[in-house]
């Protein structure tokens, strides 16, 4: 910048019309064609050394054994050789590990299937189909977004219980099975995905109203639809409160199961953190293959929402 | 084709039109019903009842509930506890991801690559992060006490300080939510459209003018909308101060028990009161919604005075 006219000096000889065409080549040259200097690289290396290191210590900790980790609690920057010794006994230890890992994938999976079936339903007669009260039912369920649904926990409990469905796994899928946010996502992107005039082509040639729904509004909301089950997936599967309060410990899902990993082995480092790596490589996993969709999910929700 | 079979095909027909819409939209609206705001109501009507998790219904109490725990000091010491973690991982989060944001927006090599390295830590349960931050905060060999005394410090007591203690648990939300909201404040800087910036440029503002006079302006709604949705949840935080440590109840003197910890304790702990954890929750239903109103009040404010500013949803997101 340093050696560059000001944009001032440059109205004053050249006149506003070259001003402005010099202020906007600046500005391209600051945020558009110019790549950043160094000093960007060094800070978001560091941001995202943060961002992993806490994963990374976790991992060092998983690998060394609880002596060690007593003795030192930075035992080595370089993983030990336990790693395989910690994991076989949180598969041994009395939290039923299998049993967790086998219910969160099923109430993961069924829950964002479930969410984006019923948002892509909804979504496609909020976005395409005219009916009477539309537009208060659109406005209803935007309003319950923000609704902090936590909050009946007590009802919902007494609900359960009653249904005899404690400790059960549908007392977790079934108040998971819709969301409001899913509803608005999916309204939004099949407004602008979905033409008028293909719903209309499928009607002239005699489809029924559920199949223009299967065989137009659902492949065409794909992409929408698998941001959403990404971020229905990830939610369920980090989900504890709830989980904790109507599953107990006898029918865990992962968190609930590290819960307990603590409360019964808290002296046992190595083996908690074995427990907290084992829970987290799946989702790293799908993170690594699928996060770049995650990005873009979260930066077209932002401007739209 | 006989003339009936025609207009009762008809008649199927305009049926189908007319009540698909509301077949489409009718699960939600059941579903979401019977589980997300029927026992939102309802908690209402067990908070006026005593009510035991065994016992079950004993009759109509008032505001018996509501006075008994008014007069908890454990409750206001939960309430304080709350805002206190939600302010200190609210505004350091928002401060630190408008700048990672905006060191962000630039035109990087690798550009996915970046924003996937701060959102890694959003795909960690928050289970799993109050056990690592649990270990690396401990008052007795942790992490950071380690690192403090071998340069020479005094260890800190991150459990036994109740400030301190909220500090640590403020820092396992920071961790997992700053690259979430760095990423969304991204979307919305670089929707701004190009020539607001240009125009800045031909009035001589140099380049941290032009983030603070008219970056960090046009990004208010969008810093409103993540305020919102951090004071909805972090209100009701309860995971992070829950692993905090082995017991679950917020430390000895409970200096970091948070209102859902004491609603939990209250309902399925020692007391067992159904009654009073309804109480407890509608409280928090209510200050929830009193903040959020406030906030929305702010952003219409602020939506009015922005009205000259051009559609920002017009540009899309460039990437």
């Amino acid at each position: 910048m340093s050696n560059q006219m000001p944009i001032g000096m440059i109205e004053q000889t050249a006149g506003k019309g070259a001003a402005r065409a010099a202020a906007r080549r600046r500005v391209r040259y600051d945020q558009g064609v110019r790549r950043p200097t160094w000093v960007t690289y060094l800070l978001l290396t560091v941001f995202v050394a943060i961002s992993v290191f806490p994963l990374y210590y976790a991992f060092l900790l998983a690998s060394s054994t609880a002596a060690e980790i007593a003795k030192d609690p930075i035992p080595s920057l370089l993983p030990q050789g336990h790693l395989w010794e910690n994991v076989k006994r949180v598969l041994d230890a009395d939290i039923g590990f299998w049993k967790a890992l086998l219910n969160s994938v099923i109430v993961s999976t069924v829950t964002a299937v479930s969410v984006v079936f019923f948002s892509t339903l909804a979504g496609f007669a909020f976005a395409k189909l005219r009916f009477r009260g539309r537009g208060f039912l659109l406005a209803f369920v935007i309003g319950t977004m923000a609704v902090p649904t936590q909050l009946g926990i007590v009802p919902l409990f007494i609900v359960m219980a009653k249904l005899g469905w404690t400790g059960h796994l549908a007392a977790v899928i079934v108040p998971g099975m819709v969301t409001a946010f899913g509803v608005f996502w999916m309204t939004q992107y099949l407004s602008q995905a979905l033409p008028y005039e293909l719903i209309e082509a499928a009607r002239v040639d005699g489809c029924s109203m559920i199949r223009v729904f299967w065989h137009i509004a659902l492949p065409a909301a794909r992409p929408a639809a698998a941001v959403l089950a990404l971020f229905t997936f990830v939610f369920a599967w980090t989900n504890f409160f709830w989980p904790f309060v109507v599953l107990g410990s006898t029918n865990p899902t992962l968190p609930v199961a590290l819960q307990l990993l603590q409360a019964t082995y808290f002296k046992d480092m190595a083996l908690i953190m074995a427990g907290v790596v084992l829970a987290t490589v799946p989702l790293l996993v799908m993170f690594a293959v699928a996060g770049r969709h995650l990005v873009s999910g979260i930066m077209q929700g932002a401007i739209k929402g | 084709m006989p003339r009936d079979a025609t207009s009762f095909r008809h008649t199927l027909n305009r049926w189908d039109v007319k009540s698909a819409p509301y077949l489409y939209v009718a699960p939600f609206f059941i579903i979401f019903g019977i589980v997300g705001l029927f026992p939102l109501v309802y908690t209402a009507y067990v908070s006026v009842h005593e009510w035991g998790l065994i016992t079950g219904n004993q009759g109509f109490i008032g505001f018996e509930n509501y006075s008994d725990v008014l007069a908890q000091e454990r409750f206001w010491q939960a309430m304080r506890n709350t805002f206190s973690i939600f302010l200190l991982s609210t505004i350091p989060q928002l401060i630190l991801a408008i700048w990672i944001a905006a060191v962000l927006d630039a035109n990087l090599r690798a550009k996915t690559f970046w924003r996937m390295g701060v959102l890694v830590p959003y795909v960690v349960a928050p289970v799993a992060v109050g056990l690592i931050f649990n270990q690396m905060f401990a008052d007795k060999s942790g992490f950071f006490n380690a690192v403090l005394t071998s340069v020479g410090m005094d260890p800190i007591g991150w459990h036994s300080d109740p400030f301190f203690a909220h500090m640590a648990i403020a820092s396992m939300v920071n961790f997992r939510w700053t690259g979430y909201n760095t990423v969304i404040l991204l979307a919305a800087m670089q929707a701004i459209p190009r020539d607001l910036i240009e125009a800045a440029v031909v009035d001589g503002a140099n380049r941290v003018q032009r983030f603070f006079r008219v970056t960090v302006p046009l990004l208010r709604p969008t810093i409103i909308f993540v305020v919102i949705t951090s004071t909805i949840g972090g209100l009701q935080i309860f995971d992070e101060p829950r692993m905090f440590d082995q017991i679950g109840l917020g430390g000895s003197d409970r200096q970091y028990m948070t209102v859902t910890m004491y609603l939990y304790e209250l309902g399925w702990g020692s007391q067992r009161d159904f009654g009073r954890a309804a109480a407890v929750a509608w409280i928090l239903f209510l200050v929830i919604v009193l903040i959020a109103v406030v906030n929305l009040a702010l952003t219409r404010r602020i939506a009015d005075s922005g009205a000259h500013v051009p559609e920002r949803a017009g540009k899309g997101v460039q990437s």
